[in-house]
């Protein structure tokens, strides 16, 4: 890589591409789960055993993702987007942080509303972050099926646009986070 | 922009993206409209027993109650579970009869339940959802589901259609077994002296690792007597009455007994009994003491129970389910149940703060 002018960058930094692949492969996890575990008796408490303590790890890995990226440098917007979808792209990223960090943390909410004990694994268990109350316990569980939902679309439309440029502009934009390093040429 | 020459690409990332969406689809049940979930088996008890706001959707009709639990720590040789060391900890209870109606007459036919929360020194929780018959009627979640559609009132009779029972038997031996086991232990005359049985196998996992099946019971210390199934009853709560009065005398007690199950005996079926050769290890007393309306001491408060999901895969570290599929099936629609009564405005409970009180 050049030592030279930031501009040469082409690549997030291998940590933020870490994380970025570490928090797709957790949180489709997540929604798989938790889609198929709503809808089944026989694999019910197995899949809910992996959610919870899932849960957290996301919360926990999207917050020191977050730090990161904010001590890192990004690599410029390619000039096959226009300045409308870089807002777009702006805005949807800090739509995916923000529903990373609340989806978690709307779950321990409504667990500690519910007033079941938050086993992790284990003995180990979470301390609760809101009263037991089964009316707020009824909103935040709504609420979590909203967000997951929610979740799932941002995430499609994520994919897509990535899909759109990689196969239809083929601009080179997977390049910025392949899991790989990609040099420059 | 892309132009037509485009098409082809564009339409294969519309067909990947909506494969994506479609396999998350799949994976929530939306393409198989038919398959039992927890949602639909809630639907089928709201069904056969009607919709009453803010009610579990079985077990409706119930008393709190709450004391604490003694272990004598011969438990610790079974399970590492911290219930079984020595010490007391304090118990939350929920007595209630089976069946969607909150405000049905009681009869000492009926099964009666007892749900218990251990609260466990260290943040941990056991809860437990016992019934008073040694053995369950129906050994799967589909089973349980066919009997309760089976046994919906007639519109006309206000009674359940005895062909359709019928036939749920003739198709279900394991079923007309388990009545005729449930039918040679013939109730008790009150709560208070009925045994409550765990009826699911469990595991126990010791210190050293050591992992047995499992299943418990609470034998209680009040003396049997059998229920009087001829003469009129005396008032429609007559049963939560008589307990409320037995606990204002002084407080009642029960046995925990864990019965250790040997190699072949079943775990995944709860309508077969294990021998009664099985080792039989009394772990500790429970007592209760305290009663109290779901509705708490005085109107528009709330019971200790009433907000409480007696889910039985809330399990210390040192227990662990077996492989009875009931058990993720009840986690399922306990959990169900629970959500919906959560958002719903509770009506008054049958037992009042005041019958209570008196």
């Amino acid at each position: 890589m050049s030592t030279g002018a930031a501009t040469e960058q082409r690549q997030f930094t291998a940590r933020m591409r870490f994380f970025h692949w570490l928090t797709a492969a957790m949180v489709l996890t997540m929604l798989g789960i938790g889609l198929a575990m709503v809808a089944s008796l026989a694999y019910y408490h197995r899949l809910i055993s992996i959610h919870r303590p899932l849960g957290i790890l996301v919360l926990i890995v999207v917050v020191i993702r977050y730090i990161n990226r904010r001590y890192s440098t990004l690599p410029p917007f390619l000039p096959t987007m226009s300045q409308r979808e870089r807002k777009v792209a702006s805005a949807s990223e800090l739509l995916l942080y923000t529903l990373l960090i609340v989806q978690p943390l709307v779950g321990w909410g409504m667990l500690s509303a519910a007033r079941y004990p938050i086993m992790l694994y284990g003995s180990l268990h979470l301390f609760p972050i809101l009263p037991h109350n089964v009316m707020l316990y009824a909103v935040l569980r709504r609420a979590h099926t909203i967000l997951a939902y929610l979740l799932s679309l941002t995430i499609l439309a994520h994919f897509g646009a990535i899909l759109f440029h990689t196969w239809v502009l083929r601009d080179g934009i997977f390049n910025r986070m392949a899991p790989w390093r990609v040099r420059a040429h | 922009m892309p132009d037509t020459r485009h098409f082809g690409r564009i339409a294969a990332t519309g067909i990947v993206v909506l494969g994506a969406a479609g396999a998350f689809l799949y994976l929530g049940g939306w393409f198989s409209p038919k398959a039992l979930t927890p949602a639909r088996f809630a639907d089928g008890f709201e069904r056969v027993d009607g919709i009453y706001s803010g009610f579990r959707l079985n077990h409706a009709k119930g008393v709190c109650v709450s004391g604490s639990f003694a272990s004598n720590s011969r438990g610790t040789r079974l399970s590492k579970a911290v219930v079984f060391k020595a010490g007391r900890v304090p118990i939350i209870g929920r007595f209630s009869l089976a069946g969607g109606n909150p405000y049905v007459a009681d009869e000492p036919e009926m099964v009666r339940g007892l749900g218990l929360l251990f609260k466990l020194p260290d943040g941990e929780e056991w809860r437990t959802a016992m019934i008073n018959t040694p053995v369950f009627g129906v050994h799967t979640p589909k089973a349980f589901y066919d009997r309760l559609l089976a046994s919906q009132p007639d519109p006309k009779t206000g009674k359940p259609d005895p062909e359709k029972m019928a036939a749920f038997l003739a198709s279900h031996p394991e079923a007309v077994q388990a009545n005729k086991i449930n039918q040679s232990h013939p109730p008790s005359s009150g709560f208070d002296n009925s045994t409550f049985y765990g009826l699911n196998a469990f595991w126990f996992t010791n210190v050293s690792g050591t992992s047995i099946p499992v299943r418990w019971s609470m034998v209680p210390v009040q003396a049997f007597a059998a229920a009087n199934t001829t003469e009129p009853r005396p008032d429609k709560n007559y049963l939560f009455d008589a307990l409320i009065a037995a606990i204002h005398q002084q407080p009642l007690q029960w046995r925990l007994i864990i019965t250790i199950g040997q190699p072949g005996d079943p775990t995944n079926d709860a309508t077969i009994p294990w021998p009664d050769t099985r080792e039989q290890v009394d772990v500790g007393t429970l007592t209760l003491d305290h009663v109290e309306s779901e509705d708490g001491l005085e109107d528009m408060e709330t019971g200790p129970c009433r907000d409480i999901n007696v889910d039985p895969l809330v399990l210390p570290e040192g227990m662990a389910p077996s492989d009875d599929p009931l058990l993720s099936a009840r986690s399922a629609v306990y959990s169900q149940s629970f959500t919906r009564r959560a958002g719903e405005k509770k009506l008054p409970s049958a037992v009042t703060p005041s019958e209570v009180l008196k």
